[in-house]
């Protein structure tokens, strides 16, 4: 028996009406040279080419082939190369062929045709469901997780790779239709005829779903022919169609995210793009697809969905078997069985009911129909050579068709939290309760009443109730008036000659159990491989509910869903726990509804582009300067300058000898302006800001409600009514937030106001012993005597004809003076500092010198629960009445309670600095304990010995106590000590 | 994903906001006990069904809103500005 092969139209069936015979495509599987047409999918290609081997199934490396014809394909995965994209996980069964691209079989060791794995299949009875939980015990699971891990996957990411790059694109649309078969495209044209904006989303290359190779009249057409007419209608309506596009999931307030594919190389890496949809309401048309029948051996290749065999048939003019049994639980496979025979094979046609209309018709046609009966097992191993019935009879078979029922895709309507609910009359999960915008209408609704019954005809569809229902239905959904929906069609309406039968006749009853139990091995799950037997096993353990039976079983969680498998499963736990499917209910179906590659996801957000930094306007100056930079937070700044070893030292010893200069603009710059502005602020902050003068600086602290340090920062006062707040660098935001949130929760809007400034202007601090000569040279307009510009004041001058403001505050213990300019003069102020002597310092030099004088990192040498009190700030505790954020949290037993952490130095006593995150270590009772840890530690060339500052237990009470330290397995000692080391007089700043 | 209605800007996406907690607590006067203060700072009404929460248009107008909302259905019933 020969197989799959490519037929030609000698009947004149108008077969293979997808493919384009003329044009010719190369491509390779598994190292063979093949060949295709254009419109050919990589599965019916391989088909065409004689390919019944595919791959190898997941857990026992069962020889597996081409099952189904669409996106609900479990066994066709394929590597898939071509150009720039690799897809280690493509479903042959929806991939366009092109030219040129290389597939191999997944998941199998060596090829699918010699997997050196192939063996796992005899040890079945050994890895059960669970069996990971039960065996590989001892001594430790771990010593076997690798080597399961590495046999269990499907497919092997390259490194190499590269990302889609392709930025998300959003839509607002009226109208969203997701799915282009007759329903829907009837929906979009009524959408787009009553005016609304309308996005039709369809995964095919071309719509008109099943009307595309079933046999169906619609006003007076051919259903594929009716499907071109509506397409062209639809564009001149200005509907915009999305064809390869699956929509794959729905969120909150009627959001659709859509995967277009196809996408030429030069637009995406990977041919794909995300979408986000906003729709004002969204038809549901998504149509249903066919499930197997469960019999012995189900899962080898040759055995097919029956809709599949038909589509390879009418699309591809690929004929998947010479010698067929369809086997059947209703009416659609019949049409199958007369295409097959006009292609040249030999059909017979095995039917589970004990009677159908279809059946004299088809003896008519030579089709030999055995009635009431079913398929036992499958006989073969490579790939089916027959089937054995339930009556005893053996049938000769190289393709086994297969059709237990429809199964509407419902899975959108779940994510909207619709309710399925199980509907007996056609075997199948549809639609409950209605969602708000969203309509669910076709072979998606299942079917709710009983048509009536009209002459016998070949080619339904699986449609609503009907294929005019499916329409109407779309009609009504798109914004059509009920009672006239085809009104505005420009075909002149005409009954369809459909049959109309009763629909459990053409959806099929519940699935056929009779062949399922004791030792026989029946699949349900193809793609994790699960049998009826896993089920009965779960059962058994009492994994009863449907939740634990996925679970446990892991039926329905591989790529595909359990599109093909859910109902079945469902099916053998309700009769497995004598409950009716409807009792058992469902999981949850969540997005994505098909796999969506990460690359499509991330878009251009990679690399850089996914945390971009912040960079300082004079960036290109220090990069001169041989700056090395760090991040700090999100911002990129100079961490020290040239590349020895010892550069953080000189730069120290430069700044406390002579005259330093320090890129401070990223600093925070938050104006807050009006009559009520120190009002806010002392809100705020825990100091007290209302008191400072005009012209002053005061540091200052701001909690949060739970009393610890939120942030500090230098508040200066231009004006009664005009402040700047500085803050922590990468703070800002978070400082402008905060300051809005309370402004408009107590105070009046029109009396005070925030304005960020910080990134109008620029900062350089210059510090040092010599940094008023620096300074002097600037030329800046200002009075630089102590009398008339102390230590905490500011004035203002000009830079090149600009504003400019000095404030004396200082970071580093020395003199200092910042200068704010406008933004763009960060450059000229930079250079003329270094022209008039000042040496270059980083953030890892400020880091040194503010450790040296024990000036804190909020956040570093704070931690969650430090408060004023504990780093000796306690003062406006006492003193303030007034309220201020985090005031009433200084006053809880926990705030008050003996052996808070508190702020203390740390002198070690070795020559190596203690490690941040080290532990000072007490022993009581001969049980050691951690008493708090080090936060800060460097060498300090002042000094010429290492320092480190610290949150330590009753610190303060601990001056002069030398302790141990314990840090990653290593040992140290320092000495607890007062935290400022060096000028705690701090003369240095007036110096 | 979802849309909330600023009362300033008009109908935005939710990425633009940043959650706030529950609208209405009365922060307690100073004197206040610490079990009030404890419940002021943790008790949240965590509420399945319609909420009254703050949300801060964070990449819009800045403004503090309150949204009336459902926790379960995520069904925007009301905003409103925080500050009049």
């Amino acid at each position: 028996m020969s197989g799959p092969q490519r037929i030609g139209d000698s009947n004149g069936n108008g077969i293979g009406r997808d493919i384009d015979r003329s044009r010719r495509l190369n491509f390779s599987f598994d190292g063979r040279e093949m060949t295709g047409f254009a419109g050919d999918t990589i599965a019916s290609a391989l088909l065409a080419n004689g390919v019944r081997l595919v791959g190898r199934s997941f857990k026992y490396h069962r020889p597996r082939g081409v099952f189904s014809a669409g996106g609900e394909e479990p066994n066709a995965i394929v590597d898939l190369r071509h150009a720039l994209r690799h897809d280690p996980n493509a479903r042959a069964t929806i991939e366009p062929l092109l030219d040129a691209m290389t597939i191999h079989s997944t998941h199998a060791h060596g090829s699918a045709q010699r997997d050196t794995f192939s063996f796992l299949d005899r040890f079945a009875s050994f890895i059960p469901a669970g069996f990971y939980y039960k065996t590989f015990m001892w001594p430790r699971f771990r010593l076997y997780e690798d080597m399961i891990r590495a046999l269990a996957g499907i497919g092997r990411i390259d490194a190499s790779s590269r990302a889609a790059q392709t930025q998300q694109q959003f839509l607002n649309v009226e109208l969203c239709v997701i799915g282009g078969g007759p329903a829907g495209l009837t929906a979009a044209l009524a959408g787009a005829r009553s005016g609304k904006s309308v996005l039709l989303v369809d995964d095919q290359v071309q719509p008109g779903g099943s009307l595309r190779w079933r046999d169906a009249r619609l006003d007076g057409l051919p259903g594929i022919e009716w499907a071109a007419t509506r397409g062209t209608e639809l564009s001149a309506a200005g509907v915009r169609i999305m064809s390869q596009t699956t929509a794959v999931g729905l969120y909150d307030h009627n959001a659709v995210v859509l995967v277009e594919k196809g996408l030429p190389p030069a637009q995406s890496a990977n041919g794909e793009r995300l979408w986000q949809v906003r729709a004002r309401n969204i038809v549901l048309a998504s149509g249903a697809i066919e499930r197997p029948l469960l019999f012995e051996n189900n899962d080898r290749p040759g055995v097919m969905l029956c809709d599949a065999v038909l589509r390879y048939l009418r699309s591809y003019s690929v004929r998947c078997g010479e010698r067929v049994a369809v086997a059947t639980s209703n009416d659609s496979a019949y049409e199958v069985a007369h295409e097959l025979i006009a292609a040249g094979a030999r059909c017979v046609i095995v039917d589970s009911r004990a009677h159908s209309d279809h059946a004299l018709p088809a003896r008519d046609a030579g089709i030999e129909v055995h009635q009431g009966d079913s398929i036992d097992s499958a006989i073969g191993r490579g790939q089916v050579e027959g089937a054995r019935l339930a009556s005893g009879t053996t049938v000769e078979a190289d393709l086994i068709a297969v059709s237990g029922g429809w199964t509407p895709l419902i899975h959108l309507y779940c994510h909207a939290r619709g309710k399925p609910r199980w509907d007996d009359a056609i075997a199948a999960l549809v639609p409950g309760d209605s969602v708000a915008g969203l309509e669910v209408v076709g072979a998606a609704n299942g079917g709710r009443s009983r048509p009536s019954m009209a002459s016998a005809a070949l080619g339904l569809l699986p449609g609503a109730r009907t294929l005019d229902e499916a329409v109407e239905q779309g009609a009504c959904a798109g914004g059509a008036a009920p009672s006239n929906p085809r009104a505005q069609s420009a075909v002149e309406p005409q009954p369809s000659d459909l049959s109309l039968l009763q629909s459990t006749d053409y959806w099929g009853g519940p699935p056929n159990l009779t062949a399922a139990g004791g030792k026989r091995r029946i699949w349900v799950d193809l793609q994790h491989d699960v049998t009826t037997k896993d089920i009965e096993l779960a059962v058994r353990e009492n994994f009863a509910s449907v939740e634990h039976l996925k679970r446990y079983t892991t039926l329905g969680m591989a790529t595909d869903q359990g599109k093909t498998s859910n109902v079945n499963g469902l099916a053998i736990l309700a009769a497995q726990t004598g409950r009716g499917i409807d009792a058992v209910g469902v999981t949850t179906f969540r997005p994505p509804f098909v796999p969506v590659s990460m690359a499509t996801i991330a878009g251009k957000a990679l690399g850089e582009l996914q945390a971009p930094v912040r960079r300082l306007v004079a960036e290109n100056v220090h990069r001169e300067e041989g700056a090395y930079f760090r991040e700090y937070g999100d911002l990129l700044r100079p961490a020290w300058y040239g590349r020895t070893a010892d550069a953080v030292t000189d730069e120290c010893r430069i700044a406390r000898s002579a005259a330093a200069v320090f890129d401070a603009s990223s600093l925070g710059k938050i104006e807050v302006i009006g009559p009520q502005a120190a009002a806010l602020l002392d809100f705020v902050f825990y100091t007290r800001m209302s008191t400072l003068a005009p012209g002053r600086l005061r540091y200052g602290l701001a909690l949060a409600e739970s009393g610890a340090i939120w942030d500090d920062g230098v508040v200066l006062r231009l004006a009664p009514d005009h402040f700047v707040v500085s803050c922590s660098s990468g703070h800002v935001a978070a400082m402008v937030a905060h300051l809005e949130e309370w402004r408009q929760d107590r105070f009046d809007l029109t009396k005070v106001f925030i304005h960020d400034a910080s990134a109008h202007w620029a900062t350089m601090a210059v510090s040092g012993p010599q940094s008023r000569g620096v300074i002097a040279a600037l030329d800046l307009g200002i009075a630089l005597d102590d009398v008339q510009l102390p230590h905490m004041a500011a004035c203002a001058g000009t830079f090149v004809g600009r504003t400019a403001r000095v404030a004396r505050v200082s970071f580093t213990g020395e003199r200092c003076y910042e200068i704010s300019v406008p933004a763009r003069l960060a450059a000229d102020l930079w250079r003329k500092a270094r022209a008039a002597g000042a040496e270059p310092i980083g953030v890892e030099t400020l880091g040194v010198l503010r450790a040296e004088k024990g000036y804190i990192f909020v956040g570093q040498d704070t931690d969650s629960e430090t408060m004023p009190h504990d780093i000796g700030m306690g003062a406006s505790r006492d003193k303030r009445k007034d309220g201020y954020v985090g005031d009433r949290s200084l006053f809880t037993p926990f705030a008050k309670r003996e052996g808070r952490k508190q702020l203390v130095g740390i002198a070690a006593s070795g020559n190596q600095p203690i490690p941040v995150g080290a532990h000072p270590v007490t022993v009581t009772n001969g049980k050691r304990r951690s008493i708090g840890y080090v936060t800060s530690s460097c060498f300090s060339p002042a000094l010429n010995r290492p320092i480190a500052l610290g949150l330590v237990e009753d610190g303060r009470r601990r001056l002069g106590e030398k302790l141990d330290f314990e840090h990653l397995g290593m040992r140290y000692t320092g000495t607890i000590v007062g935290s400022c080391f060096l000028d705690i007089a701090g003369a240095r700043l007036h110096a | 994903m979802q849309i909330f209605p600023c009362p300033f800007c008009g109908p935005r996406a939710d990425r633009e906001f940043r959650y706030g907690g529950d609208a209405g607590k009365q922060r307690p006067p100073r004197d206040c006990s610490d079990a009030e203060w404890a419940r002021y700072r943790y008790q949240r009404a965590n509420t399945k069904g319609v909420a009254r929460e703050l949300w801060l248009h964070a990449d819009g107008c800045a403004r503090w809103i309150e949204i009336e909302r459902d926790t379960t259905t995520h069904e925007v019933i009301a905003t409103r500005p925080l500050a009049p």
